[in-house]
């Protein structure tokens, strides 16, 4: 077992109260998995992707436990943390093509990270210039600067750099988003050839475009306001679906070929609860159709088929 | 109703100007009442360029846009402010687009200042709640509310409220879902689809074909500013012609079928079509009237009734494939 997460509690501080954005998460990636996780803008995803790497000022670790290949992780001690960062866990931070240093080489600032991390640049030379030659990147962009690259070259140098000491874990956040359609399919297909290599040994790969997911991950976890609603291999989180929130967020989106005319897909009305308060029990109630009096109980994340488990009272 | 006529723009970029960015290329199509036409392409190919010079916010350097028969690519101040009234935009941040400072009623009284000043409070509050309904937002829930308290696609359907308050005959809508969530993005297009029910012409600007798909009736695919396809949109994403719009329906994630499966069936068209450019042989067929002459690449052949597609070459520099 790669990653264990149990019932991880994660808030952020506000001068208005706890920002309950991740409430009691509890699930596992396997070894050699890749695991998407989908939701709306709110939902604790990205949360849960920081979580794992570095609590910031405002984020607090209230409960549970994250076990990464048997070793618990010391996420709320910041200086303990520093030994499993990048070596074991590595994360790429939504934006992160954005936030590569205009003035530094490529090179110079990979042999930076490194240097923080002490490893030497030319030993793992030989190896950058292969990977890079592995995403169709020639290794002369080492002597390139950021603004000389386009979005999708940014984003898979930003690949290789953070997978360079192969850690056990990848968490991609939003790394297909703002880029178009080609450079999209080129960096979700490098992340699965990272790990068929043996880069990296599991992926959280988090995006709110299920249609990616469904290209790259094994299994898909979906979120909805700081809980887990349904997690089930990629098909058939796509063709059967039994949480009510994600037939209806599947349900919203159009494939290619339905029109408008023929076939009228529908939105989901309403608006996830504030996180400040949140109400008891199931947080998808008030927009659900099969609501009844048992969801004013938290319903739990229990398993219904062989790696499908769903949170729904209303789902036997 | 809309029309661009080989419509050129030019950017000076470099010290001084010193070279030139050719965003759009001779870009040719219509817009119709009660349609929809997606502008679909990368970064890059000068679709927000083409719907920016369409709402007079750029100026064009060549070719011409005429509205209802009318040149609007030179307008007088007067001139503009009427033609506001018929087209509006609505962009891709709805968060930018309203001032955070202010409540979001504001757009709405800036649009009253300058368009409608004599028009009384309660008959002003009556067509707003009129616009409102039309975009299904409940007047009590959006009224007094700042930005920030409202979604992402309650704002931008704000927006498009806002435009209709003007009775407005074309709508430029550049990107306006890219930044909202699945579960609203659908309530916008459909939005689109019922606003092009009644009669509206919607020039919807997209880099997503699954959502260009969905609502338009007619799609312009743009490269590099030039327009390499343009048809009905069943046409186009049945028969994929140019070698660019077969790429870029190949990466587009599906749902229901991995890019391999994709990869698999378009072989077989690729196969086809391999070294060949539908344009130039159109073009040489019916020959001799123009003496075999081809223009700069920039024209497009009508392939199948109401399916055009332009020559082969991506780039305009690049050699044709056929040649």
């Amino acid at each position: 077992m790669a990653l264990a997460v149990n019932d991880l509690k994660v808030w952020y501080r506000t001068v208005r109260g706890d920002v309950k954005a991740l409430d009691g998460v509890t699930f596992e990636v396997a070894d050699g998995e890749i695991m998407g996780i989908a939701g709306e803008s709110g939902c604790g995803k990205t949360t849960l992707g920081k979580a794992l790497i570095r609590l910031d000022t405002r984020m607090r670790h209230v409960g549970g436990s994250v076990v990464l290949d048997d070793v618990e992780l010391p996420l709320a001690d910041d200086g303990a943390m520093r030994r499993h960062r990048y070596r074991e866990v590595s994360l790429i931070p939504q934006y992160a093509m954005s936030a590569m240093n205009p003035t530094r080489k490529i090179g110079r600032m990979i042999r930076d990270l490194l240097s923080a991390h002490n490893v030497r640049y030319a030993d793992v030379l030989p190896e950058l210039e292969r990977r890079l030659e592995l995403v169709g990147l020639d290794a002369e962009v080492l002597g390139r600067y950021p603004i000389e690259l386009s979005g999708g070259m940014k984003q898979r140098v930003v690949l290789v750099l953070s997978t360079l000491l192969n850690p056990s874990l990848l968490v991609g956040d939003e790394v297909t988003s703002a880029l178009d359609v080609s450079s999209q399919k080129a960096v979700a297909r490098a992340l699965v050839e990272f790990r068929d290599h043996g880069f990296v040994r599991s992926m959280i790969v988090i995006t709110h475009d299920i249609s990616v997911l469904f290209q790259v991950a094994d299994t898909i976890l979906v979120m909805y306001a700081g809980h887990l609603a349904e997690k089930a291999p990629a098909k058939t989180i796509i063709s059967q679906p039994l949480h009510p929130y994600t037939k209806m967020l599947i349900g919203a989106l159009p494939k290619v070929g339905d029109r408008y005319e023929e076939q009228q897909l529908e939105g989901i009305e309403g608006r996830p609860p504030s996180l400040l308060e949140p109400p008891a029990g199931c947080r998808f109630r008030d927009r659900c159709p099969l609501v009844h009096d048992k969801c004013a109980e938290a319903p739990p994340f229990r398993k219904v088929a062989e790696g499908h488990h769903v949170a729904c009272w209303a789902v036997s | 109703m809309l029309t661009l006529t080989q419509l050129d723009k030019v950017y000076k970029t470099g010290t001084f100007g010193s070279s030139d960015l050719h965003a759009v290329r001779q870009v040719s199509l219509d817009v119709q009442r009660g349609e929809v036409v997606s502008l679909i392409g990368e970064s890059g190919s000068g679709k927000s360029t083409i719907g920016k010079m369409v709402l007079h916010l750029l100026d064009s350097t060549g070719g011409s846009i005429t509205f209802d028969g009318r040149d609007v690519t030179k307008l007088g101040f007067r001139a503009r402010r009427d033609y506001y009234r018929k087209v509006q935009g609505v962009f891709q941040d709805p968060f930018s687009s309203f001032n955070p400072i202010y409540k979001v009623d504001r757009a709405f009284e800036t649009l009253r200042r300058s368009y409608f000043p004599r028009v009384s409070s309660a008959d002003w509050r009556k067509r707003l709640e009129d616009a409102l309904g039309a975009v299904t937002l409940e007047p009590d829930d959006i009224l007094g509310k700042f930005p920030h308290q409202l979604s992402g696609g309650q704002l931008q359907r704000l927006l498009i409220a806002r435009a209709l308050l003007l009775d407005i005959e074309l709508l430029v809508a550049d990107e306006i879902i890219s930044m909202l969530d699945a579960s609203t993005r659908i309530d916008v297009l459909n939005l689109l689809g019922e606003l092009k029910g009644r009669g509206l012409g919607i020039l919807f600007v997209t880099h997503d074909l699954s959502l260009g798909n969905y609502v338009s009736d007619r799609v312009v695919i743009l490269y590099k500013g030039r327009v390499v396809e343009r048809g009905d949109t069943s046409a186009v994403f049945d028969d994929p012609l140019h070698p660019y719009t077969r790429d870029l329906l190949a990466s587009v994630p599906h749902l229901d079928r991995t890019w391999e499966e994709v990869e698999v069936e378009e072989a077989e068209r690729t196969e086809r079509l391999a070294g060949r450019c539908l344009y130039h042989e159109a073009v040489a067929g019916d020959g001799a009237s123009d003496g075999g002459e081809v223009p700069d690449g920039v024209g497009l052949v009508e392939h199948a009734p109401g399916h055009f597609v332009g020559c082969f070459r991506k780039a305009a520099e690049e050699p044709c494939p056929a040649a």
